[in-house]
């Protein structure tokens, strides 16, 4: 793709024009797995409720572009963005969310908890701010296994007022574990302003405990996966913890469901970020400009997304629920080499 | 064989899996030099080092956290929580996180970590340093619970719990550490779910945990100069529970008292007392008692703290009056 599109629009060849395409996709495969999550919430075909990504997508990408397989993250309720962008599928993302067999947790963990594990996502986690001591531990243990793995720590802004985050961040910084605070500021806690929860500055937070923090456009895909480059080489070698903040804007509501928002949100305000501010249209319009794609290129990769989250909603729809004997499966794991060892011992 | 305090027992069963398995590590606080407030893991760090040894701030919801976290990824993180109390301040990271990883993923992570805390009132700690929590973690599924009762199983089933790739939380009696016990000195592993018959009886059975073994132990003691007979089962573990040895016993005595040292109500007592009753109850000749701590916050006059907690002459005298049939009309 990347060298046709260089071909056809005659620009000099950029090295990392693969790259950039990539995290173009990865954009619009967020933002069209979301509209078909509304969708199906809008038909009343999703049980329960889910929180949108869309309008972030730069964050997700951004970041999990400057990973490896072996790098972990931890992710939020407004997860989907994250999962996708960390290797996941749309299969088994929508049979996830639909309570189907299928789903990367066999649809135990429904839209809230999904995550595809074997990319290295620790799961979404429901309880805002509940993933920091995780993604820490995950750092320490990487450490401690003698890895260079990174983990990142999605959070929003409404996490920062978590008690969880100052232990965690204390001790990273005192044992320089690999973990980067990735914090999506998309400017509301919920159904609450960000400047009426959160007192003095989000990064000063951070140096208070000698981490080094950066503040960043989160509507810009190259300047997000830039800077992550450069922190995630970094935290390899020890150097991190580190903190981000990520200027970004959810498009929707706290929940799908929170539609008649403008007692909290003016709908100004929305059509503004929409209008200038889309991480999706504006990296679209600087790849044109690049020659990196043309604009018909970055409608056959929309269209070639939105088919293949259509046709995955169809398989999701028309899949099986787990059957019932699942139901008190996975409430512990086996322990085989355990088991192994209690059966070689003499009887007590 | 010889003789080990509870104390070093599990000092014993860490380093023994310390060794054998170089993912494992402890953390917590003042856990490293100063080896706990109790001294219980005095000597380790000597041993093993700070790497894998790590003293923490007071944090306990941060590093219990960064535990679920590290055994999420290859480690197998021993928690150590100074105070059975502070399970209050750790339980989103226990119970929402690390119990419900294996299930929200569909099998797919688990969390191979042990948490180690104590319980035991009589101490003169006061309130907030005396309870008895593990029916609340009891209650949540995806944990394991084990309860100790002697140096022997404080070490057998640690070195279970470690190996265990499932979240197991150990409540040892803080008032036990000095006591001692035959302990072998070969290595072993005690199965979880599987209780212990202490002792052998024909009139009613004593189901008692932790240090509750001991007085129900004694209070068989002074039953038999009354010419009872009562069987004391030793659960070792209330998730999973051995249901099965229970209502056998129960089926052969036909009386039972559960004593648990958590508050009364609510409890590990109730539990056990209303499932023998769902299914052994045509076997049952008299109500099924339940004997925990008082359903007052820990006090911390010595007066008033020892009325608190079940007593072998308490246990005794209500078996007494099971036995003799004196409990079908009870206000």
């Amino acid at each position: 793709m990347a060298a046709k599109a260089a071909a056809k629009t005659g620009a000099k060849p950029k090295g990392n024009a693969e790259d950039y395409l990539r995290m173009y996709r990865q954009m619009v495969r967020i933002r069209a797995f979301e509209d078909q999550a509304n969708q199906l919430y809008l038909s009343a075909k999703m049980p329960g409720l889910t929180h949108m990504y869309s309008g972030q997508e730069a964050v997700a990408v951004g970041i999990c572009e400057a990973l490896t397989d072996d790098d972990k993250i931890t992710s939020t309720h407004r997860g989907h963005g994250h999962c996708v962008a960390k290797g996941a599928e749309f299969k088994a993302m929508f049979c996830e969310l639909l309570g189907k067999a299928e789903g990367y947790c066999r649809g135990k963990g429904g839209s809230m908890h999904i995550a595809d594990q074997s990319h290295g996502n620790l799961g979404a986690n429901a309880i805002v701010g509940g993933s920091m001591g995780i993604a820490t531990g995950a750092a320490l243990s990487a450490k401690l296994r003698g890895t260079d793995e990174v983990t990142v720590c999605f959070f929003g802004d409404g996490a920062t007022a978590q008690g969880l985050w100052y232990e965690v961040m204390n001790m990273a910084a005192l044992w320089k574990l690999p973990v980067i605070y990735a914090c999506e500021n998309n400017g509301y806690s919920e159904y609450t302003k960000t400047a009426e929860i959160a007192a003095g500055s989000l990064t000063a937070r951070a140096e208070a405990f000698g981490i080094e923090a950066h503040k960043v456009d989160g509507q810009d895909v190259l300047a997000v996966n830039e800077l992550t480059q450069k922190l995630v080489a970094r935290a390899r070698k020890g150097e991190g913890p580190f903190f981000i903040e990520l200027a970004t804007y959810r498009y929707h509501g706290h929940h799908v469901g929170d539609i008649n928002r403008e007692y909290y949100r003016a709908k100004d305000e929305e059509t503004e970020w929409k209008s200038t501010r889309d991480p999706i249209l504006n990296f679209g319009k600087w790849l044109t400009e690049q020659g990196v794609a043309s604009e018909d290129d970055l409608a056959a990769i929309g269209a070639e997304v939105k088919a293949d989250a259509e046709a995955a909603v169809a398989y999701a729809e028309a899949a099986a629920y787990p059957p019932e004997n699942e139901v008190d499966m996975h409430v512990y794991v086996d322990s085989p080499e355990l088991n192994a060892a209690l059966r070689g011992q003499p009887a007590a | 064989m010889r003789e080990i305090t509870l104390s070093k027992a599990v000092n014993e069963a860490i380093a023994e899996e310390m060794r054998r398995d170089p993912n494992v590590f402890l953390i917590g606080e003042d856990v490293a030099e100063a080896g706990t407030p109790f001294k219980v893991l005095a000597g380790l760090v000597d041993e093993f080092g700070t790497e894998r040894v790590i003293d923490t701030p007071i944090s306990e919801p941060g590093f219990v956290g960064m535990a679920v976290g590290a055994a999420l990824t290859g480690s197998r993180p021993i928690v150590d929580l100074m105070f059975g109390d502070f399970i209050f301040l750790v339980m989103d990271q226990l119970c929402n996180q690390a119990a419900k990883a294996c299930y929200m993923s569909g099998g797919k992570l688990n969390v191979p970590m042990v948490l180690r805390t104590n319980l035991g009132a009589t101490r003169r700690s006061a309130a907030q340093h005396s309870q008895s929590l593990h029916a609340l973690v009891a209650h949540i599924p995806g944990l394991k619970v084990a309860m100790p009762s002697s140096a022997y199983e404080a070490k057998g089933l640690m070195k279970t719990a470690i190996r265990d790739n499932n979240p197991v939380v150990i409540f040892e009696d803080k008032l036990m550490y000095q006591d001692k016990a035959p302990v072998p000195e070969e290595e072993f592993l005690i199965t979880f779910g599987k209780a212990n018959i202490k002792r052998e009886g024909t009139d009613i059975t004593l189901i008692a945990t932790s240090s509750m073994v001991q007085v129900a132990e004694k209070a068989a003691d002074l039953l038999a100069k009354d010419g009872i007979s009562a069987e004391v089962i030793d659960p070792r573990t209330i998730v999973p529970l051995d249901e099965e040895t229970i209502l056998n016993s129960v089926r052969k005595t036909s009386r039972a008292i559960v004593i648990d040292e958590g508050h009364q109500s609510y409890g590990i007592t109730g539990e056990i007392a209303s499932r023998i009753t769902e299914k052994a109850f045509y076997h049952l000749d008299a109500p099924v008692l339940r004997m925990g701590a008082m359903d007052v916050p820990v006090p911390f006059s010595p007066a008033l703290e020892d009325l608190t907690v079940p007593t072998p002459e308490g246990v005794a005298d209500r078996a007494r009056a099971a036995v003799r049939g004196e409990l079908f009309h009870a206000a």
